[in-house]
């Protein structure tokens, strides 16, 4: 790490830290002052209802949409900063996407090489090499040379977990991954989140699945028109709720 | 063989003089219609060229932050897909070439630095640029933002993922359409005639004019020409769009 501002982070300060973020759609204020802190290797899930800031919260992070005011640091590095170098930032947060979003004209494993190839401008075999044994992770073997179109969801958001992975990010993020996907290939997308946990990644997930945040996360965090109503471990969390608005949630989803 | 068969038109255009065929038996008509078919191959060719180049780029401007630059892409749209093709033609040669600088290369007669086959590609290729604009634009629109903001997530600019990812996605949408207006300026090119380029229906008008019995086969003879220029041209753009296909992808 030659970046200064780099240099200042050490792995037992959080590596993401979120300090009273604001963030409004025109009149509708859909962030209203979020602060909390991950640590390294640590998973948190982020639950709540539809509208509450959730997919906003998580795009922040990785400055798909700028925040308004407040502090959002990754690392270190200031996101809500206009000299903010993006491409530093996004070597270090992966991305994963509700709709996969991978690129349909790219075969799975084009979709996985593109970034650090183009981006990283690393060394075009041994990318394919690191590629290869990342669709191998996702348990894609054989898939390698399929489209997109070709894929089912399931399917899909693997590849899109391993394109994430290919750029070797410190933390992955995920945007209510398994929304889209049938109960059956929920399954399969999940056992490659948990290995990922398992291994030692950072995870932030919003999610539904209450089961898997219950099961795999460290943290969770419940977020009701832009606050943070509650936070705990899950089992306190699950167990012993103690705002109206999160029993509520929690009995209707439960 | 060749022979044979000029002898065989030479005869018929005797027996028949609604049937002249004089482009096949005559040698020196014979040349002005090749010299015709290879003007008209060149301007097809030079404006198909440029006017998916101006297709290119004046997509990427439309999308610029400066609004100067959007206005000015605007307004040349406007301009040129709302007057007649011909009209415009007419109006670059006749008025804007009294203003261009001229040269003598004999040292006695002015000639002006852009001929009349100039003008008509720069204002054939501009006419068609401005639809192509806006066909690459809807193909641009067509992919989607999420797909704009994965490439993003990844750590590309915005210049990485135009290149890379809108483009390549957008051509594909793009390609029917373009298909249709190269197919249109092909055959506009014929109103080059309207300022002397000599191109093939140019070349055909004179000689039906100078043999008027020709008349009926100087028709058939555009009618040919213009087909197989154009069914080689839809036949491409064809193959192109199958080659292109994804599969599992927008149908």
């Amino acid at each position: 790490m030659t970046d200064a501002i780099d240099g200042d982070w050490t792995p037992d300060r959080p590596i993401v830290s979120l300090m009273d973020v604001r963030k409004s759609f025109g009149d509708l204020e859909v962030l209203k002052g979020i602060s909390f802190d991950v640590m390294k290797g640590e998973v948190i899930c982020i639950i709540g209802p539809s509208g509450s800031g959730k997919s906003t919260l998580i795009r922040c992070i990785n400055a798909l949409n700028p925040i308004d005011s407040g502090s959002i640091t990754v690392e270190g590095q200031e996101v809500n900063d206009p000299r903010l170098d993006k491409l530093e930032l996004r070597k270090k947060v992966g991305m994963v996407f509700q709709q996969y979003n991978l690129f349909p004209h790219k075969t799975a494993l084009e979709n996985v090489m593109m970034a650090p190839v183009l981006v990283l401008k690393q060394d075009k075999a041994s990318v394919e090499r690191r590629a290869r044994a990342l669709v191998r992770k996702v348990r894609l073997e054989g898939k390698e040379d399929s489209f997109p179109g070709e894929l089912s969801g399931g399917q899909q958001q693997r590849v899109a977990i391993a394109r994430s992975l290919a750029m070797q990010p410190d933390i992955m993020l995920f945007d209510e991954v398994t929304a889209a996907l049938d109960p059956e290939t929920v399954k399969e997308v999940l056992v490659t989140i948990r290995e990922l946990a398992e291994e030692g990644m950072t995870c932030m997930l919003v999610t539904h699945e209450m089961g898997f945040a219950r099961e795999i996360a460290d943290h969770i965090y419940f977020t009701d028109r832009g606050v943070i109503v509650e936070h705990g471990p899950p089992a306190t969390f699950f167990d012993e709720a103690q705002d109206p608005r999160t029993q509520e949630f929690l009995s209707q989803i439960l | 063989m060749w022979d044979s068969i000029q002898k065989y038109f030479l005869d018929l255009a005797e027996r028949d003089p609604t049937w002249n065929f004089i482009y096949i038996y005559d040698d020196k008509e014979l040349e002005r219609v090749l010299d015709g078919i290879w003007v008209t191959l060149e301007l097809a060719v030079v404006c198909v060229l440029f006017s998916v180049a101006i297709g290119i780029v004046g997509a990427w401007l439309q999308g610029a932050r400066s609004r100067l630059v959007q206005i000015v892409v605007q307004g040349y749209i406007q301009f040129f897909r709302n007057t007649p093709p011909l009209v415009q033609l007419l109006f670059f040669y006749f008025a804007l070439g009294q203003f261009t600088p001229t040269f003598s290369p004999d040292g006695y007669l002015q000639q002006p630095i852009i001929s009349n086959v100039g003008w008509a590609i720069i204002s054939l290729s501009f006419f068609a640029g401005a639809f192509n604009i806006e066909i690459f634009r809807a193909g641009i629109e067509a992919v989607p933002q999420s797909t704009q903001e994965a490439a993003e997530s990844l750590g590309m600019n915005r210049f990485q993922a135009y290149v890379y990812i809108v483009l390549p996605l957008a051509f594909r949408v793009s390609l029917p359409s373009l298909n249709n207006n190269l197919v249109n300026l092909v055959k506009t090119t014929t109103q080059a005639l309207a300022i002397a380029v000599p191109e093939l229906l140019y070349q055909l008008v004179s000689i039906y004019n100078d043999y008027s019995t020709s008349q009926n086969a100087c028709m058939v003879l555009m009618f040919v020409v213009y087909i197989t220029l154009v069914g080689v041209l839809v036949l491409g753009m064809n193959r192109w769009e199958r080659r292109m296909q994804i599969p599992g992808y927008g149908g």
